[in-house]
């Protein structure tokens, strides 16, 4: 069976032959190329892909989480700096409940989110403000916090998707067929 | 004996359930038994009227016709509940009062939004959405080039993945259909078939996955099955007819029919067709369940089959023994509602609702039962089965697979957990006040 059923205008163009491709379609859309999204084209894949050149330390990292961070995430990352600001250490096992705060260390299954999810979203008052050098050391930071990697390792492109998330294995997904 | 001439005098047997749960087909006028029944319980109302007489808004010329209305100010308690009312930098929830409305249709002001960094105010002459990756070719779209496809009209509801989480506490949490559920509503959309601008941007059959993004402030994203792109999904411009509410997306969001809410991307700028999952903040951390032994889910995509009555529900009371038509919403993120079971004894016994119709598949299904209340106490709930034959689990089943806090919940407002589509059962008391319980 073919992954997706061919739409209407597909099965049309078809009919008519590769040549009349989407002929009927309304064909509505600009071309653009790669290279003019490149500027929106964030995401980050948990394989590691479309990580951006650069690198970073947690002693680097330390520095601007004083600076960037801390306000509202707190000494340390315990969190509680601002409403909303959650922790980004810690965590109790996911075996105490089914209502346990879900941390870095005890839930995320890659290490790219981490990278992500700073990049596109923080500092909440200034997103995308940071440089990808300042994003790897942040990442770096937070993992050192949470015991992940070392005091002195290094967060890149090659580095960062190698790091071993605890909770990588624990995932079901319930309804496979939808996928 | 003429049993006509009893019409309107004496009550009828024709009750299906305990505690005075009435057959449906009262509603549909059949049954002279059962038009007896309805009339003679109505005493209360049946008191001696008072003589007629003009109330001053109908002795003076009106008020100004408005070019945007609004309700009448007699209805001004009919509003969603804030969150985050001072816009701190979190995440932002307003609630629908499903127990002040009636039929299917969320109004556009009361539908629910969440917005996790708060609302974009978007330029729609500038905004873009582009279709990359794994494509033959990248396109760029505008409202303007997307209100010239040909569009498809349909009703959805649209429920977060955290609707109803309060449910989970250990002990049931005193609030209203509102506070508990208000996290789902249910509009009708019109776009643009996903699978039409997929085809012209010519996707490669490899990619398995669209990278959903919005054009919030944290640029918020989710990975989308390309199968489910190809099923029903649409890029909605229009949300009952207007444009889209800012908090529900303005100028466009990407809609997924009976999935996760969170899934229904707003502020829709960007899709990139990828080979793999994106594994985003919001797909692996904020939505996705920690199950009791600590397993966790990933990817629980799917709305389940949910109901609820919303009158009478919390935060009224019933005006004396009579008459009440009982009435409530039912939908499934897996087809079209098939039956809702209504019970006024806690689930000893059940009779089958009226479903108004028309029936939409993955939205709101209005279902009303005949209720004449003796005055004893009772436990109202509903139960609904979805044309897939899937059932709402009874709260037994849905806490011993699922679980509950190991503390009782304190605020409706906390999401101790996610996916909650077991019964909400209402307890009456004998003066008619309504308390939240779980039976």
């Amino acid at each position: 069976m073919s992954m997706h059923k061919p739409s209407m205008a597909l099965a049309l163009a078809l009919s008519f032959g590769a040549g009349a491709a989407l002929a009927q379609s309304p064909n509505l859309g600009k071309p653009i190329s790669e290279s003019d999204i490149k500027a929106w084209d964030i995401a980050i894949l948990p394989d590691g892909s479309n990580l951006p050149p650069g690198s970073g330390t947690p002693a680097d990292g330390a520095k601007i989480y004083a600076e960037k961070c801390v306000a509202c995430h707190a000494e340390g990352g315990k969190g509680g700096g601002a409403p909303g600001a959650g922790p980004l250490v810690g965590g109790a096992p996911l075996t105490d409940g089914i209502d346990v705060l879900k941390t870095i260390a005890n839930y995320y299954a890659y290490s790219t989110t981490v990278f992500d999810y700073i990049r596109r979203a923080m500092p909440a008052y200034a997103p995308r403000s940071l440089t990808d050098n300042e994003v790897y050391a942040l990442t770096a930071y937070i993992l050192a916090l949470n015991k992940l990697v070392g005091d002195n390792d290094v967060m890149d492109a090659k580095t960062l998707p190698q790091v071993k998330m605890p909770n990588r294995d624990n995932f079901i997904i319930p309804y496979p067929d939808r996928i | 004996m003429n049993k006509s001439m009893y019409r309107g005098r004496i009550p009828s047997p024709d009750l299906v359930a305990g505690n005075g749960l009435i057959n449906r087909r009262a509603l549909l006028g059949q049954g002279i038994a059962v038009a007896g029944a309805l009339a003679a319980v109505g005493s209360k109302t049946a008191a001696a009227a008072e003589p007629l007489q003009d109330e001053a808004w109908s002795k003076a010329f009106g008020a100004v016709t408005p070019a945007l209305q609004t309700p009448s100010p007699f209805e001004k308690a009919v509003t969603r509940t804030l969150s985050n009312p001072d816009g701190e930098f979190r995440t932002s929830h307003a609630r629908t009062p499903h127990q002040l409305l009636g039929g299917t249709v969320t109004p556009n002001s009361l539908h629910f939004s969440i917005n996790h960094c708060g609302i974009p105010n978007i330029d729609p002459a500038k905004h873009k959405l582009v279709i990359h990756g794994m494509v033959r070719q990248p396109l760029e779209f505008t409202l303007e080039t997307l209100s010239r496809y040909p569009l498809v009209t349909r009703m959805h509801f649209v429920e977060c993945a955290g609707n109803s989480a309060p449910m989970f506490s250990s002990e049931p949490v005193q609030a209203t259909a509102q506070q508990l559920h208000g996290l789902a509503s249910n509009a009708e959309w019109s776009g643009v078939p996903l699978s039409i601008l997929l085809d012209e941007a010519g996707i490669d059959p490899k990619a398995k996955w669209l990278i959903a993004e919005g054009a919030d402030a944290q640029q918020l994203d989710r990975s989308i099955p390309v199968k489910k792109a190809y099923d029903d999904a649409i890029i909605a411009i229009y949300q009952n007819g207007e444009r889209l509410m800012p908090g529900n997306g303005y100028p466009m969001r990407l809609l997924v029919p009976g999935y996760q809410g969170n899934m229904n991307v707003k502020f829709l700028h960007r899709l990139k067709a990828v080979d793999q999952p994106a594994m985003t903040y919001f797909e692996t951390k904020n939505y996705s369940q920690v199950l009791p032994g600590g397993k966790t889910w990933r990817f629980h995509f799917l709305m389940e089959v949910k109901s609820l009555v919303t009158f009478p529900s919390f935060g009224r009371s019933l005006d004396g023994p009579g008459y009440y038509t009982i009435s409530g919403i039912a939908w499934s993120g897996d087809g079209r509602i098939a039956k809702v079971m209504v019970s006024a004894d806690g689930g000893k016994s059940w009779g089958e609702a009226a479903l108004q119709g028309p029936v939409h598949d993955k939205a709101f299904t209005r279902f009303q039962m005949p209720w004449r209340w003796d005055g004893q106490p009772a436990i109202l709930q509903s139960r609904a089965w979805d044309e897939a034959g899937n059932v709402q689990p009874l709260r037994a089943e849905f806490v011993a697979a699922r679980g509950q806090t190991r503390k009782p919940v304190t605020t409706p407002l906390a999401f101790p957990n996610q996916h909650y589509n077991s019964l909400t059962s209402w307890g009456i008391g004998s003066k008619g006040e309504i308390s939240h319980v779980y039976a």
